[in-house]
Formats: C-alpha cells, structure tokens, sequence
C-alpha cells in the first residue's frame, strides 16, 4: 500500500519533471565487487557522519549561546536541562571524531587503491579540501563549550599558526579576534564553525559527490586487468544503496553507545587567568602533527625548529593535495611500488606519533 | 674642644630626659635614641658579639630604638670604656625578675606608646602581676616566664608578623617551650602534654594543620599576659566568647545550675579542655560513649530525654546520608544535581542545628529542628531518585533503539541476500 | 512461499524503519520541547525589582551552584554575599535591628561588608557586585 502511494507520487514528479535522467543513472550505475569492495563504503559513512552533524549541530545552535559568560553555562545547561540535550551534544562530539576518523580512512583507501588517477584528479583535490575544511570544524568546534581544556589546546593551536613566517602572526590575531584567546576568539570560532565553514564545506562536498556520480565508481587495476565476463557489479540502486543504508543503521547504532556510556565530559569553565592544567593536549587527530613539533629540536641550522615542522606540514600537505599530478616511476621488479610505500610511511608516521603523543 | 662640649651637652639633655620619664612619664619621645649612630651595634657588630637571638628586624631596632635605650650606656661613643660605663646609665642585661618592670619602663606609659602606636594596650605589666607568672615571679621563682620568654629579647615583632613568637600559629609552641618540659612542670604540679593534647584537638587540627588563623591558641583562652586557667564560673564564658549559642542554650536550663552546684566544670565536662574534639553524635544518647550516663541512669528523665535526642538526630542523619549518597550518584551519572545541591545544603543545615539544639536538653526543641531536617532530605532523596531513574530510562531507552535498529539491521541484511540471489541468477 | 518471505521481509523493513524513524525523532522533538528553566545559569542572575524588594530587609539567591544572601540595607543600597558561612556552611541570614548578617547554627555574625565580626566564622563572606539596571537588581560576581 505505502508503495503504491509512493509510485503514484514518483509517477506524478515524473510526469512534470521527466524523472528518466536521474531513473537512468540509477539504473546504470554499478559497483564493482571485489576483495578490497568494502573501502567503497567509507565515503559512504563519512557523508552519513556528515549528515549527523548537520542535523544535531542545527539542534545545538537552538540552545548554545557564544560568549564568554554564556558558552559554558548554556552546553551545561544543555547536557543537564534540555530532554535528551546530553544526547544531542555527545552525539554531535563523537560524530566529529568518527567523522575525521572515516574522512582519514577513506583517503588512505583511495590514495592505496590509486583511485585519484586520471580522470579523478579533481575528486581527490576537492576531498583533500573536504578533509582540510573538516579539520578546521573541529579545531573551531572544539573551543565552543569554553571549558578550561580547549580553552589552552586553543591557545596552543593558534601559537602554533603564530610561527609561520610573514603571514603567522597576522593570521594568529585574525583567527584569535585579538592578542589573546578571549571572549572574542570564541565569537569568531563560533562564526566560523556554524556559518563561513559549512558555506564553503557544502561547496566543495556538492563538487565531490557530483564528480563521483558523473565519472562513477573506480575500478582498481588488478580489476580493470580481468577479462570482461569475469568482472562482478552490483547496482547501486538498491542493491549497494541497501549495503550503505545497513551500514549507516550500524554505525549510528554505535554513535548512540558511544554517546550514552562515554558521554564526553564538560570539564571546568575556562579562566584566562588560571595556570595550564597538565595533560593539554590537542584533539587526536591533531595529535601526530602536535607530537613531532614536540621532539623537534629548538633549532635546526639557524631555523627554528617549530617553524621548520609547520613549514613541513604545510608543504607535505600541499604536495599531498596534488599527488595525482606527480609522476612517479614504475618500478617493476620492486615488491612495492614507490608511491605505495611512501602512503605506508606516512600512515606508519601519523600512527606512532599518535601513539607518542598519548604515552608520552 | 667644642665637640666634646657639644657631645656632652647631648649626653646631658638625654640622661637627665630619661631620667624625668622614669620619674614623671612626662618628656616622651626624647627618651628613645635614635639608633643612626649607634656604635653599640656597630662595635658588637665587629667584634660579633651581638645578642644570640638578634635580628636585624626586631620591632624596636625597626622604630630606630637604640639599644641603649633600654641598656642606657652612650651609644654615641666607640670607646667601650666610656659607652658602657654605670655613669653614664648602663645596666647591663636586666636580671630575670627586674624584665617586666624593664620593658614597662616604656611599655606601661601611654605617652611613650602612643607615639608608637595610637591605640596600644599599656597594661601588660599590671596585667602580668595578676598571672600566676607574675605572683610567682614576685615570690622569687627563677622559672617563670617574664616578658622575653615569650616575646624574645631582640626578636621581637609585632603578633600579627608571623616571624614573631606570639603570632597566633607559632603561640602553641612558644608556650610549650616551658609547658612542655616536664620535669620543670613537676615542680607545680602541672601536666606537660597540653600540646600534645591540643594538637589533637579541633582547634588544634584548625590552627597547626590548616592553618586557621580564626582558631583558637593557648592565649585565647587562658589570656595572655594575665595567663590563668579559666575558672569553673568561666569556663562557658570562655569557649562561648567563640561559641555563642551553644553557651545561651546550655546556661539557660536546668542543668547549668546543677552544674553549678556540684562543681562541675561547664562545657569541659562533657568536651574536655586541651583535648576539645569534634563532638560525635554518640555522646548524646545512653551508649558506651554517652557523657550523659555519667550523671544519669535509667529510670530518671534524663536519661529518657538523652535516649530520645540521640534517636532524633540519628534519624535526621541517617535520612542526610541517604540523601547525600543518592546526590553523589546523580553527580557521578552526569545528570543535573543543583536543585539537590541546594536541598542537601538546607538539610545539612538542619542537622547542625540540631546538634546546637541539644545544649537545650530539650527533646521537643530538637525534635522540631530534625523533623524540617528529615523533610528537606526526603525531598532530596526524591528528588536525586527522579535524576537516577531517568538515567536509567536512558539505558533502557537505548536498549529499545538498539532492539528497533537491529530489526531493520536484520531485514536489511536479508534483503540484500535476495537481492543477491535474484542478480546472480 | 518466496513471496511470503519477500512480503514478511517488506513488513519486517517497514515495521523497522518506521520504529528507527521514531527513536530518531523522538528525541529530537524532545529537546525541542522549550525545558522548564528556560535559561542557562549564568555569570549573573536577576533576583527581581528593585520596587518590589522592601527597605532594610534580606533574600537568598540562588547564584548557579551557590547561595547568594542580597540585602537593601536602610539607606537603599544593594549589598550582595556569599550566603554560605565561613565556618559550617550553613546559609546566614540579615537581622534587620542590629543591621548585620547573622547565621543562625553557631551565632556567627559579619557585618555588611561581609566581614566576620563575632562568633566562629574564620573568614569573612566573599562579595558580589551588584546593580540596578532598569528597576531590575542583577548580581555578578566580582572582578
């Protein structure tokens, strides 16, 4: 019955808009299946941990207030006072967090599967912004409940940008409102996170997915090598839209575990005045760039070691960004391929700097 | 030639000024020398021989009072021979029992002090005579203290600078000096383990551990310079200087007179004195630890009433704790405790004036206090129980979300295995 | 039998997704719904009409997790402490003929400046700042 109703309404759309061009990329577009198939749903979960985000932070904003006087007091309100305000906002935070966590997998899967090669160069560049963009979502969410934790992780953070030559300290002041982190850096956070951020995000997503739905699902080589008839599809529709939804119901089934038995804790308001509490640290995910800036030492060949890191950081991002326009050579009788082991470095790097960085 | 003339003039003016504030109290401050050229400290000082308990900072040297102003001697010589010559005023350091007429010299007479300090007490040496240190001192006992067993001699600061020995956290100790030595308190025929006994007590916990500066010392109970035990009369007095209701409840009922009359000693009987611990409930009541079955036994009012106080309070406490252990809950889960916060606060409030209330030895007066007690804890109870079960609602919530997911999970899962079949077929 | 376990499959989905719907918008409507207080605690708090509060005379605010004791005193002016006591916590009260704050578990008294004077509290009470804006008495906390 409710599928009757839901053809007559599709037939009606269809009637007056001509649904077929929409119809035939459904109906056409396939996934291919085969032993590294599961990485396709990464994306997938990445958008839905999007989606969650837009939805709960909408809800957060109906209560949050900026301010120096009023942000503590009104997530505290939110997690004591609201209906299921505590569910809401931890939702939110560990969503971000498996939200970056997936974005992270999700690259590494495509830069290892090669996927961002001619024609899919221009996927890869607006995802790496995604990632950038995402990153910057945390950075200036983190700051918003204005307890005492992110409070000094945002003061380090923005110390840090403070080091680049010519345009740091500038950009510190610009990003800070000011000399310090004050009552007006959590004004301009919060601008940021809610307004100017998903502006430009939703641009670049938008990019992404329509890249995606006109070039269609890649195909790795050892796939691509196989001869027709052995080659394995699926329909997306709904064969691997059924998968995605599975997956998605799981995941948000995890997101509400997370949220009710490790609930994240508010911490105390934030004083300016008050001395650093020990254990500062940065959120995880910033965690292996914060930690080699750490063990870096305080001056290399008359450069500032700091600043040497950022510098880094900076341009290994960049050459990061356009790694489908470098070449590298094939190496045939190598068991790796150079690219392959250079990704397995970085991921190797970024893992044991993480696990530094909490053990330390 | 007409240096020295000049020298001796000032010799002249300042002995016999000195000598007219010794016999009038009239010429004040012409009598305090100014310690700028002072060869007694710069010769002692070189020949280091200054007094072993010296400090740069004494309050005395502080004002620019030479030590000549106590010692007589000329300090404006550097000659030893004539500086510290009886002619010209020298004594020397004071015998034992001359100290407290010594320092009174200066310390009795308010046209001196004043200059010093406005609105300075100038009756410590009448004071001290009324001490039992003092009447002994007058006997010719060589153990009492006198002025600079307490104060130092050239140590001495302000009571409020706490490098001084009568600052309120170093006055325990500096009394203990003699209190503490036994074999010299044997011969009065005094204990010597009041510290110790003290530093057990609340106040003692209050004043040497956190350092309390509100707490009481030896002084502010025993006095200072008129040092005494407190007597049996003014032993409520005493402690209710601090502890006011306690001392209006108790010295309106019955039992004070009683008291009275068989000589008991006032609040030390059931608190003790050196000892004074944080009182427990227990006291009240016909247990073990009762004070009051000391005096009553079963049969006799007072022991009806004691029974029934302790009841009360307990019920009151036991309904706090209860409370409190359920809002300690509710803070741990999370969830919103301010309200409870508040609650728990009033009660408490309740229970410690219930606890005053029992120096009323009136179990109706009591039993009001504890019932508003007991009510504002239920409400509590309650009202942190609402918190709990909520949280718990949240589980079970979850467990029903999970069940609903998991059921679209499993459709889900099917659904993809048909579709699976139909494709390959 | 195959369409049975297709139709009990669709019905399985529906029955789900409907309830998966649900336990999403539960909570959504929820925390939509305006709660009770309906304003975080803040750095300030409202404690009335300047008007409405009478001369010589005391009330207790609640100042986020703290008891806040505001007083008009004789000549109209606003005096705002900390209402807890010094000594044991307990919540003082102003007695309105000797003109000072008095807790009534062990007498202890300040006065209007939060000073303590007599009794057993060690310290004196911590201050608020107060302010009338537009009839309405709001406190703060210092500095």
């Amino acid at each position: 019955m409710i599928g009757n109703i839901g053809n007559k309404i599709i037939s009606w759309i269809d009637e007056r808009y001509d649904l077929s061009p929409l119809n035939n990329m459904l109906k056409h577009k396939k996934v291919p299946v085969h032993k590294h198939s599961m990485w396709y749903y990464m994306g997938g979960v990445t958008l839905f941990l999007f989606l969650v985000q837009l939805l709960t932070g909408i809800l957060l904003l109906l209560y949050y207030r900026p301010g120096e006087d009023n942000a503590y007091e009104s997530v505290r309100f939110i997690v004591t006072e609201v209906r299921f305000g505590w569910l809401i906002r931890n939702v939110h935070s560990w969503s971000a967090n498996l939200l970056v966590l997936f974005a992270f997998i999700h690259m590494f899967s495509v830069f290892f599967s090669k996927a961002y090669e001619k024609p899919r160069e221009l996927t890869w560049i607006t995802g790496f912004i995604i990632l950038v963009f995402t990153l910057a979502f945390g950075f200036s969410g983190y700051l918003l409940p204005w307890n005492e934790l992110a409070f000094f992780a945002t003061k380090v953070g923005t110390d840090i940008v403070g080091v680049v030559p010519v345009i740091g300290e500038p950009l510190k002041i610009f990003l800070r409102g000011g000399e310090e982190v004050t009552g007006a850096t959590l004004s301009r956070f919060f601008g940021i996170h809610v307004a100017i951020l998903p502006a430009i995000f939703t641009v670049f997503l938008t990019l992404h997915l329509l890249f995606i739905q006109r070039q269609g699902m890649h195909e790795p080589e050892h796939f691509k090598n196989l001869p027709e008839e052995k080659k394995k599809y699926i329909p997306f529709f709904p064969d691997f839209a059924l998968k995605d939804l599975l997956l998605w119901v799981i995941v948000f089934n995890i997101l509400i575990f997370l949220a009710l038995y490790f609930p994240w804790e508010l911490g105390n308001k934030a004083d300016a005045f008050a001395a650093a509490p020990a254990g500062i640290k940065p959120e995880w995910y910033f965690m292996f760039m914060f930690q080699s800036l750490k063990l870096l030492p305080a001056h290399i060949l008359f450069i500032e070691g700091e600043l040497l890191g950022v510098l880094f950081f900076g341009v290994a991002g960049f050459v990061w960004m356009l790694i489908p326009y470098i070449k590298v050579k094939r190496k045939p009788n190598w068991k790796i391929q150079p690219l392959t082991l250079i990704g397995i470095i970085i991921v190797a790097f970024i893992v044991i700097m993480t696990v530094i960085g909490y053990l330390v | 030639m007409r240096t020295r003339f000049f020298y001796l003039s000032i010799y002249f003016i300042t002995i016999s000024s000195l000598l007219g504030v010794v016999i009038s109290g009239q010429k004040e401050n012409k009598t305090i020398q100014s310690s700028k050229e002072d060869h007694c400290y710069s010769c002692h000082k070189e020949i280091d021989n200054l007094p072993k308990d010296f400090s740069e900072n004494d309050i005395h040297r502080h004002a620019n009072i030479s030590c000549s102003s106590c010692h007589g001697g000329d300090p404006t010589s550097d000659d030893q021979e004539v500086a510290m010559s009886p002619s010209k005023g020298f004594v020397g350091a004071p015998k034992h029992k001359d100290i407290p007429k010594f320092c009174g010299k200066c310390h009795s007479n308010i046209n001196i002090m004043r200059v010093f300090q406005p609105r300075i007490a100038t009756d410590q040496v009448e004071q001290y005579y009324t001490s039992m240190h003092g009447k002994k001192l007058l006997t010719g006992d060589e153990n009492v203290a006198e002025c600079a067993s307490c104060h130092s001699a050239h140590a001495i600061f302000p009571a409020k600078d706490p490098r001084s020995t009568v600052y309120a956290l170093n006055v325990p100790g500096t009394c203990n000096k003699c209190h503490g030595n036994s074999e010299l308190m044997k011969k009065y025929n005094l204990p010597s383990n009041q510290l110790e006994e003290y530093s057990k007590s609340v106040h003692g916990v209050a004043l040497l551990k956190m350092k309390d500066l509100g707490a009481p010392a030896c002084n502010d109970c025993h006095g200072n310079h008129g040092a005494m035990p407190p007597g049996i009369t003014s032993i409520s007095h005493v402690c209710g200087t601090c502890h006011v209701s306690n001392m209006e409840y108790f010295s309106s009922t019955r039992m004070a007179k009683a008291f009275q009359e068989q000589d008991f000693h006032g609040c030390e009987q059931c608190h003790g004195n050196h000892t004074v611990l944080k009182p427990t409930d227990e006291m009240i009541g016909v247990g073990k630890d009762s004070k009051c079955v000391d005096c009553h036994s079963s049969g006799d009012e007072g022991y009806t009433v004691a029974k029934k106080i302790y009841s009360l309070l307990t019920n009151l406490k036991n309904q706090f704790s209860l409370a409190d252990a359920k809002y300690l809950e509710v803070k741990k889960k999370g969830m919103n405790d301010i309200e409870i916060g508040f609650l728990l606060q009033d009660a408490k409030q309740a229970l410690i004036q219930s606890r005053t209330l029992i120096h009323t030895f009136d179990s109706t007066k009591v039993g009001a206090k504890t019932k508003d007690g007991i009510e504002i804890s239920n409400k509590a109870s309650l009202l942190a129980q609402k918190e709990i079960d909520e949280y718990y609602t949240r589980r079970n919530g979850f467990a029903v979300a999970t069940l609903v997911f998991l059921l679209v999970v499993i459709a889900l899962y099917f659904k993809i295995k048909d579709k699976k079949k139909k494709t390959e077929k | 039998m195959k369409l049975d376990r297709r139709k009990f499959l669709n019905t399985l989905l529906g029955v789900g997704g409907i309830g998966g719907i649900l336990a999403v918008f539960y909570p959504i409507i929820s925390f939509l719904i305006p709660p009770k207080s309906a304003e975080p605690k803040v750095n300030s708090v409202k404690a009335g009409i300047s008007a409405e509060f009478p001369t010589n005379s005391y009330k207790i605010i609640k100042f986020g997790r703290k008891p806040v004791i505001l007083i008009k005193t004789e000549d109209n002016q606003y005096k705002a402490l900390s209402a807890s006591c010094t000594h044991l916590d307990c919540i003082v009260q102003y007695k309105s003929d000797t003109k000072q704050i008095w807790c009534a578990c062990h007498n202890g008294i300040y006065d209007l400046n939060g000073r303590n004077v007599s009794g057993p509290p060690p310290r004196p009470l911590e201050e608020y700042d107060v302010k009338v804006i537009k009839e309405e008495i709001v406190i703060t906390k210092m500095g």
